[in-house]
């Protein structure tokens, strides 16, 4: 007996944009769905469409049943009668989507309130157990606590004990952990699962990372162009998918293992969901289409065991997955001279960015300092990528910023290309700019958007005084260096894709040719996949170019993807540092270990086997360090400490970074007083 | 909380030493009390006029930064000096506010309260005939001066006093002669005080509904597509309610520090609508005491208006911590 059940779901927004076309899906009371989709493939429509919560002026047709009663087509106020107790949702970012005016307990109140009709205090109580429930401690005190006062992953838990008030039958949750770091979306799915087994409702978990939906979905429905494209048992789809574009998902996917090097990728992007569909959507990026695939759009059939459902006509291409897309060829991986005889080319010693935090209108006051940068050391050499990672707010976009700036810092040393930067004259640091370039996160928002593309491009090499006729061949050049058509060049930003600006962002970086690009999050604005073709590319550059990267992301698996060597940040410090085999293969510092553990696996199989323990609580207060070592309070191995006389060294003093020794550490080195060793604390 | 509002009153007033000063030294510099006494038939003679003006702290033979610091010592024990006539200023100043405040408090919370609610259901209605017909009348009333406003309204009641024969609107001064001996005693001294105050109420009213309408429709578009709205409506709030209790008090955050300004331009535009409808305010004040030349009053008046400013600075920080939880945390 299925809760709820969709069939048939067109949206269309005004003016003729067709989000989802013809959905149909259902859940079981305890089952786990999981929607797969990236942007702008109708998932969220999807979601919105199914509790009647889409904005006015989006038409919707088709059937949603819960418990066998139709919900579409039912006024505002049946509907709100509904939503809440029988029909819950969790939505994507927390902190938008409370109420920041009410306290957090008023706010579960009031949904058991609006529904059971329970006294104040009654509801109250109720709240303060819910909290309890997903693990917010001293609930009754943090009932009262308003939204600003919770972390991100802390908001994400008072969404769901929302969710669950009423003890509902089906639980829709958007984009649940998309915005949390992945150490609290480990807890936050912990909290899901929890919130799962209490009520026993069926759960549609929509979210683009192919890793939650592996450990944490029963079955999987995968999203493009607004059509279910196929679906079917999680072991079933990631063990057989026979759809191009979920093998391509699939296989284009970085992973921390660092089985997918040299990776297959999808080209193109996305089709414009404003264009009337002829034939399959994905034909023009299919590496195995046929003429047929332009007749019309396929409907999903059944094609494996236990309901696996694929819309593609080609299915015979399929069968065997691992042939569908053809081996990128190798590149060509340049003849480098080892590690130590290569230059220098940015080295950094003991980097120091302090913030200082002021309170008062008239009078100014420091009441403290942000310890953002403290301390941090490495070096890149040429041709060498570092990437650098770590939680939101570690430090580790200030600690590019603070070398980007090109002048002296509060503390430490910053040289490139040996050259200290806290002695330049502004001439000489004009002139290191042309070796030094910068590519921003966000393609959408570091593009002037009344610049042509051709502009854009020119703008450094004008800065830097390139006689006009030679901007023009050079903008030629740079666009076909990253895989834009010439024509792009005049075109504005809005015009372009988010894979193509953020290859303009690349070239824009490119047009000086720099011999150190800082990359702060490059990829991660973009699609999974999009995202394989980008980093494809800087691979490509690097090899080609000898550039050398300074890599910051938050992404584990994309960090492994690209970067030769790794840095940890944590709370303003690097906790280890080394070539990016042995730091993934063997972490010698709990925190990496407990990063590494938290990053979910697109293998369903392997995932669920996993015995993860979460990583407690919440990153740090950068303004409050505690004493000893900074990564104390959260430790695991810290915590399983029998005695007091072992976590001593951890109390009193801050470990410095030293060198690791033996046979497969030779580039490794770790700031802890208990360094785990290989093969320890693997899970 | 109450260490935050003392903070702030400090800040405040620092903000109003300034002003007040500033608006002293500017009159002082630029106003000529002299030109008035010479006027006078027949003409007093030239030691009498500086006497006379040495006495009231009015003299320009005095350099100013003297008579500045005669003032300042004045107003730093609450006496404001004496007007042009010697009367002291402070027993006029504090009768005109009265009659200020009745003309205007109830125009100003009708203004606010009515344009706040006008603003959200424009929003709520957004781009329906509802919303364009609110959008049309609040853009023409900000096009129309209070002064062609007041003259338009006492157009219309005229008329309508025609039409009806008897007197429904009155709109000179605060009340008619003899109106409290009637049959109704007291009873119809307050009802005749009412239908003066109807058609300046209504003038003040409108001018401040015209602005709150533009910015609270603003802020509350802002909200109606807010997440959290949605997640209202997600627990099973109507829409109605889920705008209500979570997007209307989020949307008028922004309008407590609105308020603040306003209350400035409210003390303008009293001017105005005080000199049309005869009321004797301190607008009128102001005005004729620019005009005479009477330095002490402009003072006066100045330093008033920016107590009040930064008054109703303070109640806006007070309702904007009430209403913003927010704010409360990043004081303290």
């Amino acid at each position: 007996m299925n809760v709820l059940e969709v069939r048939g779901l067109n949206v269309t927004y005004a003016p003729d944009v067709r989000a989802v076309r013809g959905v149909g899906f259902d859940v079981a009371p305890g089952e786990v769905l999981g929607i797969v989709g990236e942007s702008g493939s109708g998932k969220s429509a999807v979601a919105l469409a199914t509790l009647g919560l889409l904005p006015p002026g989006a038409r919707v047709r088709g059937s949603v049943r819960l418990r066998g009663r139709e919900l579409l087509g039912r006024p505002d106020a049946e509907l709100s009668r509904v939503r809440g107790r029988d029909l819950a949702m969790v939505f994507q970012d927390p902190l938008s989507a409370l109420t920041p005016v009410h306290t957090v307990g008023d706010q579960i109140a009031e949904t058991i309130r609006v529904h059971a009709g329970a006294t104040r205090a009654a509801a109250r109580a109720r709240a303060a157990e819910l909290l309890e429930l997903v693990g917010i401690p001293d609930a009754p005190r943090r009932a009262r606590a308003y939204p600003h006062e919770f972390s991100g992953g802390m908001r994400q838990r008072v969404m769901i004990a929302m969710a669950i008030a009423n003890d509902p039958v089906a639980i829709v949750a958007d984009e649940p952990t998309t915005s949390l770091d992945v150490t609290i979306q480990a807890q936050v799915l912990d909290v899901l699962r929890t919130a799962k087994e209490a009520t026993g409702a069926a759960i549609v978990l929509i979210t683009h990372d192919l890793g939650v939906v592996a450990g944490f979905a029963d079955r999987v429905m995968v999203m493009y162009a607004g059509r279910a494209v196929e679906s079917g048992p999680v072991d079933e789809v990631y063990r057989r998918p026979r759809m191009p574009y979920t093998i391509g998902l699939l296989q284009s996917l970085p992973r921390i293992d660092g089985t997918a090097r040299g990776a297959r990728r999808i080209e193109g992007a996305p089709p414009d969901a404003t264009e009337p569909a002829a034939g399959c959507p994905f034909a023009p990026r299919c590496p195995v289409s046929v003429p047929d695939c332009a007749d019309a759009e396929p409907e999903p059939a059944l094609t494996g065991p236990s309901g696996h459902l694929v819309a593609c006509v080609n299915t015979v291409a399929t069968a065997d997955p691992a042939r569908v897309f053809p081996a990128p060829d190798r590149l060509p991986v340049p003849a480098r001279p080892p590690r130590e005889e290569r230059r220098v080319v940015l080295e950094v010693n003991e980097l120091v960015r302090h913030h200082p935090l002021y309170r008062g209108t008239l009078i100014k006051r420091r009441v403290g300092t942000v310890h953002a940068v403290d301390g941090i050391g490495f070096d890149v050499r040429e041709g060498e990528s570092l990437g650098l990672v770590g939680e939101s707010g570690c430090g580790k976009t200030s600690a590019l910023m603070e070398i980007l700036r090109l002048a002296r810092p509060q503390g430490g040393r910053v040289s490139v290309f040996g050259k200290d930067t806290s002695d330049l004259s502004k001439g000489r640091r004009k002139a290191l700019r042309r070796d030094i370039q910068v590519v921003f996160q966000d393609p959408f928002t570091s593009l002037d958007p009344r610049m042509r593309v051709a502009d854009i491009l020119a703008e450094p090499l004008v800065t830097h005084g390139v006689p006009p006729e030679r901007t023009r061949e050079r903008v030629e050049k740079l666009l076909e260096l990253v895989g834009l058509d010439p024509a792009h060049a005049c075109r504005y930003p809005h015009g372009l894709s988010g894979g193509q600006r953020q290859r303009v962002g690349i070239a824009r970086a490119l047009a000086l040719e720099p011999r150190l690009l800082l990359l702060d999050e490059p990829v991660a604005a973009l699609d999974v996949s999009v995202q394989a073709g980008v980093i494809d590319l800087l691979e490509e550059l690097r090899a080609r170019l000898g550039l050398a990267y300074l890599f910051v992301a938050h992404d584990l698996a994309v960090v492994r993807r690209i970067a030769d060597r790794v840095a940890v940040m944590y709370h303003g410090r690097i906790v280890e540092i080394g070539s990016a085999p042995e730091v993934y293969g063997s972490p010698a510092h709990p925190y990496t270990r407990a990063l590494l553990d938290a990053v979910p696996l697109p293998d369903p199989g392997r995932e669920r086997h996993r015995r993860r323990v979460p990583l407690q609580g919440d990153p740090p207060d950068p303004a409050s360090p505690p004493r000893g070592c900074r990564f104390r309070p959260r430790c695991p191995r810290y915590a399983s400490f029998p005695d007091d006389a072992s976590r001593s060294p951890c109390d009193a003093q801050d470990p410095v970074s030293r060198p690791l020794s033996g046979a497969v550490r030779r580039d490794q080195s770790v700031a802890c007083h208990y360094p785990l060793l290989p093969g320890e604390g693997v899970r | 909380m109450a260490a935050f509002l003392l903070r702030r009153l400090a800040g405040h007033a620092v903000l109003a030493v300034l002003a007040a000063s500033l608006a002293y030294l500017l009159a002082a510099a630029a106003l000529d009390p002299r030109a008035d006494f010479e006027d006078r038939a027949p003409r007093p003679p030239a030691s009498a006029i500086d006497a006379e003006l040495s006495r009231l702290n009015l003299n320009d033979r005095t350099p100013v930064l003297r008579r500045y610091r005669t003032w300042a010592g004045g107003v730093a024990r609450g006496d404001f000096g004496r007007t042009w006539q010697g009367e002291p200023v402070n027993a006029e100043m504090w009768r005109r506010t009265w009659v200020s405040l009745r003309l205007l408090l109830p125009g100003a919370v009708l203004g606010c309260v009515l344009g706040v609610l006008l603003g959200a259901y424009a929003a709520v209605r957004h781009g329906r005939a509802a919303d364009r017909a609110i959008t049309f009348a609040s853009y023409l009333l900000l096009a129309v001066p209070v002064f062609v406003l007041a003259a338009l309204l006492q157009i219309a009641a005229s008329e309508v006093n025609d039409l009806a024969g008897v007197r429904v609107f009155e709109w000179v001064g605060e009340s008619s002669p003899g109106a409290g001996e009637g049959a109704f005693g007291a009873l119809g001294g307050f009802g005749d005080r009412l239908r003066h105050l109807l058609l300046p109420t209504v003038t003040v009213a409108l001018a401040q509904l015209a602005l709150y309408v533009r910015y609270q429709r603003g802020t509350m578009l802002d909200v109606l597509n807010a997440d959290f709205v949605r997640t209202a409506r997600a627990k099973g709030l109507r829409w109605r309610s889920a705008l209500l209790r979570h997007g209307l008090r989020t949307a008028m955050i922004p309008m407590t520090t609105y308020f603040a300004y306003t209350s400035g331009l409210l003390l303008l535009g009293a001017m105005f609508t005080e000199k049309i409808f005869g009321w004797h305010g301190l607008g009128e004040w102001l005005i004729d005491s620019i005009t005479r030349g009477d330095v002490n009053v402009v003072a006066a008046v100045n330093c008033l208006a920016a107590g009040c400013v930064l008054l109703a600075g303070l109640v806006s920080d007070v309702v904007n911590g009430f209403l913003d939880p927010r704010v409360r945390v990043g004081a303290a």
